[in-house]
């Protein structure tokens, strides 16, 4: 284990020192698809294939395209910025204020966490029962969390995600479209 | 890139099996990992892949702008007209029938005649995550559009 974790960990924060060196954007748009993969591999080693999922074809397939996509709209290398030293005091404050906020987290897997004790009883253990009607229930607690026990929440991401649609089109949308609408 | 007679065949083989993967993580959420917003993901990758390949305006015969931007809206109607749903079907509780509340899938149970013993959850949560894949796919598709369509700034 300790093999997959270290090695995934140190490419995570070598590519991420990339992407904030490098000066060339695609190689940089680049970097970032392989950060969004490493990221999927790492959520895949904490047992969570749905949020690696999401991050695979989200991160590291769509995000991707669109960067490309501006870049071709854009110029392809960066302007060379002169060395500044706040941004560098602001991301130490930040990230020391950040890695001091994790000491308060339980351990990693540690059974008596707030996560492991409530509700209890657990979701896992309702969820048989609650989600079955004549033995045709739903197995997987993730789905059944996400979109019955929680179904509000994902009723507030989907107009999340039809509000962000509706302002790029609104912002992004060339007048020409309008014309083709008005002629069909 | 539609000259490379490569990337031009390799296309057209690969994307009817991401179609078909995407309609698996939608409709095999329930069992196992993926869902809505996964599969509504994948399934806009193939038509921006094909886009990539033969152009916008072949991807814009495929889904034109016109249905598209229906589909975001129909997605989240699809999601809330079945809360609505809920409410209004007779929820039964111990024998009596009560109010279903918002989204209470329960209301679903048996309603549906035909349908041999389906959970009222099921059937529930079947129709809002393909709300959350149609709306998903929409607006990624239509973001895409939205950035490709537009000219290079020259310097």
């Amino acid at each position: 284990m300790i093999f997959i974790v270290i090695p995934i960990l140190a490419l995570l924060a070598l590519t991420a020192v990339a992407i904030a060196r490098i000066r060339d954007l695609w190689a940089a748009v680049m970097f970032t698809g392989i950060f969004s993969f490493l990221g999927a591999s790492w959520m895949m080693i904490l047992d969570a294939p749905d949020v690696a999922f999401t991050e695979a074809a989200v991160g590291a397939g769509i995000s991707t395209v669109l960067m490309l996509s501006t870049l071709a709209l854009t110029g392809k290398k960066e302007k060379p910025v002169k060395f500044s030293v706040t941004p560098l005091i602001v991301v130490g404050i930040t990230g020391a204020a950040l890695v001091y906020g994790t000491f308060d987290m339980p351990d990693f897997g540690d059974p008596n966490a707030p996560i492991q004790t409530y509700p209890n009883p657990s979701f896992i253990e309702k969820a048989s029962h609650d989600m079955s009607h004549g033995g045709h229930g739903i197995p997987n607690v993730v789905t059944s969390v996400l979109a019955s026990y929680r179904a509000y929440d994902t009723l507030g991401e989907t107009a999340v995600i039809f509000t962000a649609g509706i302002a790029v089109l609104l912002i992004l949308r060339k007048s020409e479209d309008d014309e083709e609408v008005k002629k069909t | 890139m539609i000259s490379f007679p490569i990337i031009r065949v390799i296309t057209k083989i690969i994307i009817p099996y991401i179609l078909l993967f995407a309609l698996y993580v939608q409709f095999h959420g329930d069992f196992g990992p993926g869902g809505g917003f996964q599969a509504g993901v994948i399934f806009a990758s193939a038509l921006i892949l094909y886009a990539l390949v033969y152009g916008l305006p072949a991807a814009k015969r495929v889904a034109p702008v016109v249905v598209v931007e229906k589909l975001i809206a129909l997605g989240l109607l699809l999601y809330a007209g079945t809360g609505v749903a809920t409410m209004f079907l007779p929820r039964m509780k111990d024998g009596h029938e009560v109010q279903a509340n918002f989204l209470d899938y329960e209301s679903l149970n048996h309603n549906i005649g035909w349908l041999q013993p389906l959970s009222g959850q099921h059937l529930g949560i079947f129709l809002v995550e393909l709300g959350v894949g149609i709306t998903v796919t929409a607006v990624m598709i239509i973001i895409f559009y939205a950035f490709a369509g537009r000219e290079p700034v020259t310097e």
